[in-house]
């Protein structure tokens, strides 16, 4: 309850002093006093600002200092092998700024140099190979914006509403424009005729970092999508996401994307590593469980308003907007709903969104001041469409911890506060 | 290396150039094995040859049709351009070698490709019994796991919680959960021990393995686990798994036309996350105040950086700063700040100037509990010392670390530890 009562303070004091500007619904409001801001000389209007190189990499100004990445503690034993959250609630469009995109690590974020890079391709190939970084930058590129979802994103809500902020329920996902090179160039390199018959054919991944963190991909999707990559949104990769080369498993889980890869090995079978068996498998009711479940179906949030996005100002105009997603393709339509499902309606794109990428909606409404259930629902090309958390629990219970791609609910009262909540 | 030579074949055209390509790849081969006569020797240099030879022409070949499918692209390229076409195009999807990379040496695979497959292939020979493993994973594993593969706080628990799958709890362990015994000897010898990863023999990992499949009763007090019995163990959820079948349960009845209007009755709020209060606290609007608060931050903060020297010495913030990052290598096993408790190794504030062995509740090795009845204090030198090679300076210590090789990096970890609470 205290946290509860913390957000209603500061939402009623943001609220309060927009309401105090003079915020009136509907119509621009007459201004009866002047606003200092405008008619007092103001020191940024009067003295100079910073001169170039006085910040070389910029950071975003201090004002914005709270749009950043963040942790829940008590998810994980240590933060060396844990994960935080992208601050999606405060973000717009749908590029994921490389700094404030979140990191999952299972040994720590290690600092592995462009000289020191190798990449070894092995196994089943015809001639197995050592590349430095400098050979991969010879090979031809491609540029793709995909998103990187983890497969725990959503995880704690499957037994209730559980966090009470966009950030936290849908915040381990991140949208960039990667440069790289397809595998399938590399594998060929290697020379696949000593795999004989592909169809039953893996390459398993691992990373340098001392998790490893090992991972079978079947050969069809090897040669389909997947890209080495090195630049991600034009510059190189952070530490934190894999420099200087990750793998982009374009559409499936977040696990998959072995950063700091190392090595590409052509096998026969699936390593059954302990990231494809112990986790990332989803426990159904009955005890059994799901492998091999990599691509991240049809998802959306809204991220604004939200638990860390109340209202403040007001009724009258209010941009909801949100986030779409899937790993099946392009997102085709996303509705939504103020009345917790009952009726919906269909939200505008942004833009087309590319395949696998994030899709920004919004919609436009007349907010009257009377409370909301808001929820998005998503569709994609393959016309799948985003179930509701009772589908989900129906077919697969409540302790599959990973994929759930339910629709979220955000309950919005009169004075604009957001809460995570269930609803019939 | 062949494939390099030979790219500049047509350019250079040199017999000469091939013998070397011939006499370089014989050497290799067969560098290792005892070549007794001549004879023998040009017999397989000339064997070298013509496998060089063929090999050159297949590579010539793929370096031919690499080059005729860029031609190929550019001129769709230049077509497209003139009519003002779309421009965009995929890399060249060539089967074809563009001659990059080296050969990886066979040393080198071996060293990368430790992986173990589910049938058991890529397991090294060896063997552990279940007492040794016993041993070893109370100072190797217990830190985090417990004693008795238990887990501690956070950490996984790898025994127990068979008949659990199906609760609301469930408890997955190596015992209750993993189908594949392969996985875990794979993920011990090759992620474990959590901070000294790749530091465990195969008949430590055998031994390890042997433990836990213990602990789980999945085998008996005199089991030994070797590459040779591996086969023998029947993992207990082998059969819990289904492949992906989300295609048939789901994705054939969430499709359609979504309902639109009136698609519920009444809506009602079932659970407030509210009610729980475990979201972090993440209000920071103490950042964004006005000027005058920003200027005081960094005022504090800078009266601050001058206190940290209290011991009256300068402290040099670049060379903490390389020690903090040179802590990492440490921070799995040792934790230092506020709130800094005993994990796989002690904490470590105040540790300089300490006597050797005592931090509160540690459960030393015996090389440091007679260090510390002799009541050996830490400071710079043997602490240095003792970094740069622990089991050669406290024979027996349990610490798992090859040590640190840079002494520019002992020093700045030593600065960096003595920020906490040092004399």
């Amino acid at each position: 309850m205290a946290e509860i009562a913390k957000t209603s303070r500061r939402a009623f004091l943001r609220g309060s002093a927009a309401v105090a500007a003079g915020a009136v619904a509907g119509k621009a409001a007459a201004q009866t006093a002047p606003d200092p801001v405008i008619t007092e000389l103001q020191d940024w209007a009067s003295f100079t600002g910073a001169g170039v190189d006085e910040t070389p990499y910029g950071m975003p100004i201090r004002f914005e200092a709270d749009v950043v990445r963040r942790n829940v503690e008590w998810l994980t034993a240590s933060p060396i092998s844990s994960i935080n959250f992208t601050p999606i609630h405060a973000l717009d469009g749908t590029i994921t700024p490389q700094g404030c995109a979140f990191e999952r690590h299972h040994s720590g974020a290690i600092e592995l140099s462009k000289s020191d890079y190798r990449l070894m391709i092995n196994g089943l190939v015809d001639r197995p190979l050592v590349f430095t970084y400098a050979d991969l930058e010879r090979f031809p590129r491609e540029n793709h914006v995909y998103f990187c979802e983890c497969a725990a994103n959503t995880g704690m809500e499957w037994a209730g509403a559980q966090l009470n902020g966009a950030q936290f329920t849908h915040g381990m996902i991140h949208n960039m424009e990667y440069t790289g090179i397809p595998l399938r160039t590399l594998l060929n390199e290697a020379g696949l005729d000593a795999a004989g018959d592909l169809s039953d054919k893996w390459v398993y991944v691992e990373g340098a970092d001392a998790s490893s963190n090992g991972r079978s991909i079947p050969m069809d999707k090897a040669l389909d999508d997947v890209l080495v990559a090195f630049k991600a949104n034009g510059e190189a990769l952070r530490m934190e996401h894999g420099y200087p080369v990750r793998l982009v498993v374009p559409g499936w889980e977040g696990n998959m994307w072995v950063k700091w890869l190392r090595r590409v090995e052509v096998t026969d079978m699936a390593v059954e590593s302990r990231e494809e068996t112990s986790k990332y498998t989803d426990l159904y009711a009955d005890g059994t469980a799901r492998k091999w479940t990599w691509v991240m179906d049809a998802k959306s949030v809204i991220t604004s308003p939200s638990p860390q996005m109340p209202i403040t100002h007001g009724t009258g105009p209010l941009v909801v907007s949100g986030l779409a997603w899937s790993g099946h393709g392009r997102i085709t339509r996303v509705d939504v709903s103020t009345d917790g499902g009952a009726n919906w309606q269909t939200a505008r794109l942004g833009k087309q969104g590319d395949s696998k990428a994030l899709t920004r909606f919004y919609f436009d409404m007349d907010w009257d001041g009377s409370p909301m259930l808001l929820q998005s629902r998503a569709m994609d090309e393959t016309g799948y469409i985003q179930p509701t958390k009772h589908q989900l629990r129906e077919v697969r219970g409540e302790n599959a911890v990973y994929h759930n791609n339910c629709i979220q609910t955000w309950y919005v009262n009169e004075e604009g506060i957001a809460e995570n909540v269930e609803v019939s | 290396m062949s494939k390099s030579l030979n790219l500049f074949l047509p350019a250079l055209g040199g017999a000469a150039l091939l013998l070397g390509a011939g006499y370089g790849i014989a050497s290799r081969d067969y560098g290792r094995s005892t070549i007794d006569t001549l004879a023998v020797r040009v017999e397989q240099t000339e064997a070298s040859v013509a496998a060089a030879v063929a090999q050159a022409q297949a590579a010539e070949a793929t370096a031919i049709a690499a080059a005729a499918e860029r031609d190929t692209l550019q001129q769709a390229l230049a077509e497209a351009g003139s009519r003002g076409g779309d421009l965009t195009a995929p890399a060249p999807a060539s089967t074809a070698s563009y001659g990059l990379g080296r050969d990886a040496h066979p040393d080198e695979m071996a060293a990368w490709d430790v992986d173990v497959l589910p049938d058991g292939r890529g397991l090294p020979p060896g063997s552990g019994d279940v007492w040794t493993g016993e041993e070893l994973f109370v100072q190797q594993c217990a830190a985090c796991h417990g004693d008795f593969a238990e887990g501690v706080d956070n950490w996984p628990v790898l025994a127990g919680g068979m008949d659990t799958l199906a609760d609301e709890d469930p408890v997955k362990t190596v015992g209750s959960y993993w189908p594949y015994l392969s996985t875990a000897w794979d993920y011990i010898h090759r992620s474990m021990p959590f901070g000294a990863a790749g530091t465990l023999t195969a008949d430590e990992t055998y031994a390890i393995v042997a433990y836990i499949l213990y602990s789980n009763y999945l085998v008996e007090d005199d089991f030994v686990l070797s590459h040779e019995t591996f086969a023998d163990v029947d993992m207990y959820n082998a059969d819990g798994f289904v492949i992906d079948d989300r295609p048939e349960l789901e994705y054939t009845q969430w499709r359609g036309e979504p309902c639109m209007t009136d698609c519920k009755s009444a809506v009602e709020i079932t659970m407030r996350s509210s009610v729980l209060g475990v979201t972090p606290d993440t209000d920071t609007e103490a950042t964004l105040q006005d000027d005058a608060s920003a200027d005081t931050t960094m005022v504090s903060a800078s009266a601050s950086g001058d206190d940290a020297g209290l011991d009256g010495g300068n402290v040099d913030p670049e060379l903490v700063a390389a020690g903090e990052r040179a802590f990492r290598q440490c921070a799995s096993c040792h934790e230092v700040g506020p709130g800094a408790s005993n994990r796989v190794g002690p904490m470590l504030n105040g540790i300089i100037g300490s006597t050797i062995g005592t931090i509160d509740g540690f459960r030393y090795s015996g090389t440091f509990q007679n260090a510390a009845s002799a009541g050996e204090v830490w400071n710079a030198d043997n602490l240095g010392a003792f970094l740069a090679d622990p089991d050669g300076t406290m024979e027996g210590t349990r610490m798992a670390f090859r040590g640190v090789r840079d002494e520019a990096e002992i020093t700045a970890l030593i600065a960096y530890l003595e920020t906490f609470g040092g004399e």
